[in-house]
């Protein structure tokens, strides 16, 4: 194969900035991984000056920088009135004392420490995985309206909870709590993932989006009527917990289970972060995606993967908690003006954390279930998505 | 050879849509892709750029097997413009270009000072340096267009393929799309296939035209096409014939 290098005017356009890259034809040699292979211009001598960025651009970054670092301030100071807030009356000064070790009575302590700090840890987690798992659902199937609750991941985990806590009690392991909780994570991502499995690979099939939203839907309602009728066949004690468990409540958390909840979750997020440049490219549809190399097996694992830790995690320890998922990529992408992944899927965290957080205050000031809170700050932004029936896909 | 087809067979379900097929396709030559709906040509393209199965034969890729290459050595191969819209909103066209340097960058695709120049050239070759900022949902169906080839520019590779470019394009836009393929073609030195319904944008401005004629595919240059006979028979019994002194279509005379 002969190298041919042209330098190339295109349609007239001034001489400066021509020989910017020459296409050595056929140019069989490849390199392994991630280094960039771009031919140097053999002639210094007419080497243009990078591009220069514009008004635009400048203007766009600053925007996301300053978003960026006030949500974190937000967040940060919702933190820390979340810990102040509570039943019992602390001052100020002894949150500091019993978060800094320092000197405060026993039971500010434990209540502080133990209840507040894990509660307030949890809505953070929590919140940041629900967005992040609903961000990569949207993209993934394209569909403005996915999310791990909608799609009937929330289900499929309350069926795995279901038949672990109300089986449980027959295989005696019941009240061993680090089995338990285990059990439970692990009933709930077994659920998830069969769930998310159905709806993935109906949606191969099938490439219209009200198809996969409503088959969620009914797999979602199919689940639920199956665990209520799991809760008519079950003991008293076992249908208890697993009540309790339904009705969806970040304070439910233990510090036993904080141990499995945290570095799960962590690593979902991780997960979702490596996900960004695979999102990138399926946000032009899976056939562009995979002409410009992406490994769409590996990817579309990837994404499973850390959805279903996310929202498998979640569910097992908070309940079903809904619209977080759903209302905050949105929240992102109207905040940011960005389809980047780059952006949203930091920002989507963030936010995430910040309202799941903010209504941890609210159920806390008022003691109303937590999903009755999500609901209604969700579906205001659920009805000007539809309204606004903007492309995001 | 840029693109090597050697004994292609392909098809889908029970149909065989083309039969033991060989053809050479050079660099730096656009060659149109004829042939009646239904024929295979969307299935040819997908098949060349990797996306799709084959029953049996060879595809190279200058001069290297494309199942032997892996996703990036492909990618960095033959860039495919589909028939997919891509209207997505608060999604910038240089952000679209910037996407086509995914086979190059790094695991969360940041670009370096070379990648920004390559799609800032992109961009220029196609005429759409001033619509870098505005976003894919606010662009007419040709400039969306100019967008997505750009993409495939910066993707820099000695191959692209089309799927039907120039269908829901107005007719100035039709030319204009057809003249800036042929430009890259010659100038970038690029192997450039687009498949076409139009005859006319086929014939003067392609160096040379695939035309599948089910289940066989005839490649000749443009001159020899024209006069090969193979694109009469495409309207035999439909009261149009083809006139190879003029390059047009007519009713037949009664």
């Amino acid at each position: 194969m002969k190298a041919q290098e042209h330098t190339l005017s295109p349609s007239g356009s001034p001489a400066e900035g021509k020989e910017l890259h020459k296409t050595t034809h056929c140019k069989t040699t490849y390199y392994s991984s991630t280094n960039h292979t771009t031919n140097t211009p053999p002639n210094p001598e007419k080497k243009i000056r990078a591009p220069h960025r514009s008004h635009l651009y400048n203007n766009r970054k600053k925007r996301h920088t300053l978003l960026f670092v006030g949500l974190s301030v937000l967040l940060i100071l919702l933190f820390a009135v979340d810990l102040t807030i509570g039943s019992a009356d602390i001052t100020l000064r002894d949150v500091w004392a019993a978060l800094t070790g320092g000197e405060c009575s026993a039971i500010h302590r434990q209540i502080i420490l133990h209840i507040r700090l894990l509660k307030a840890l949890t809505a953070l987690l929590a919140g940041a995985a629900l967005a992040a798992s609903g961000l990569q659902m949207q993209t993934l199937f394209r569909n403005p309206l996915a999310g791990p609750y909608v799609l009937g991941l929330s289900s499929g985990a309350s069926l795995g909870v279901a038949l672990f806590l109300l089986g449980a009690p027959l295989l005696g392991v019941a009240h061993h709590s680090i089995v338990q909780s285990l059990g439970i994570a692990g009933a709930a991502w077994i659920g998830s993932a069969l769930v998310l499995f159905i709806v993935m690979a109906v949606s191969r099939r099938i490439k219209d989006i009200m198809v996969i939203l409503i088959l969620g839907m009914m797999l979602g309602s199919g689940i639920s009527s199956v665990v209520e009728m799991l809760q008519y066949l079950s003991d008293e004690s076992a249908l208890k917990s697993f009540v309790i468990w339904t009705m969806g409540s970040l304070g439910e958390v233990t510090s036993e289970q904080m141990q499995l909840l945290v570095p799960t979750i962590l690593a979902g997020l991780l997960l979702s972060i490596a996900s960004i440049k695979p999102l990138n490219l399926l946000l032009l549809g899976e056939h562009y995606a995979r002409t410009m190399g992406l490994n769409i097996l590996r990817a579309r694992r990837l994404i499973f993967v850390s959805t279903i830790l996310l929202a498998g995690t979640c569910t097992a320890f908070c309940g079903p908690i809904g619209f977080i998922g759903l209302a905050v990529p949105h929240l992102a992408r109207m905040l940011f003006a960005s389809a980047d992944h780059r952006t949203l899927m930091p920002a989507s965290m963030l936010i995430g954390a910040l309202l799941l957080v903010g209504c941890d205050l609210l159920t806390k000031s008022f003691a109303f279930p937590i999903n009755t809170v999500t609901a209604l700050l969700g579906i205001p932004v659920v009805i000007v998505v539809v309204l606004r029936n903007r492309n995001f896909f | 050879m840029s693109i090597r087809l050697h004994q292609l067979t392909l098809g889908y379900g029970s149909r065989l849509l083309l039969d033991h097929i060989t053809a050479e396709l050079p660099d730096g030559q656009l060659t149109a892709l004829l042939g009646r709906n239904g024929t295979g040509k969307s299935t040819l393209l997908r098949a060349i750029a990797g996306l799709g199965p084959i029953r049996s034969g060879e595809i190279r890729l200058c001069d290297q097997e494309l199942t032997g290459l892996t996703a990036q050595q492909r990618a960095r191969t033959i860039s495919f413009v589909t028939t997919d819209k891509v209207r997505i909103a608060n999604l910038t066209c240089e952000e679209v270009v910037a996407l086509g340097r995914a086979p190059y960058t790094d695991w969360i695709g940041r670009l370096n000072d070379e990648d920004r120049r390559i799609v800032r050239r992109a961009l220029q070759l196609t005429g759409m340096e001033s619509f870098g900022h505005k976003t894919m949902d606010t662009l007419s169906d040709g400039e969306c267009q100019r967008i997505m080839i750009a993409r495939a520019l910066a993707q820099d590779t000695p191959i692209v393929l089309l799927d039907e470019p120039t269908a829901f394009l107005d007719l100035p836009n039709r030319y204009e799309l057809g003249t800036l393929l042929r430009r890259l073609a010659h100038h970038e030195g690029k192997c450039i296939v687009f498949s076409t319904h139009d005859l006319d944008v086929a014939l003067s401005l392609c160096d040379s035209v695939a035309l599948i004629d089910p289940p066989t595919l005839h490649h000749l240059p443009t001159e020899a096409m024209v006069h090969s006979g193979h694109i009469e028979r495409l309207f035999t019994g439909d009261g149009l014939h083809f006139d190879p002194d003029s390059r047009s279509v007519r009713a037949a005379k009664e």
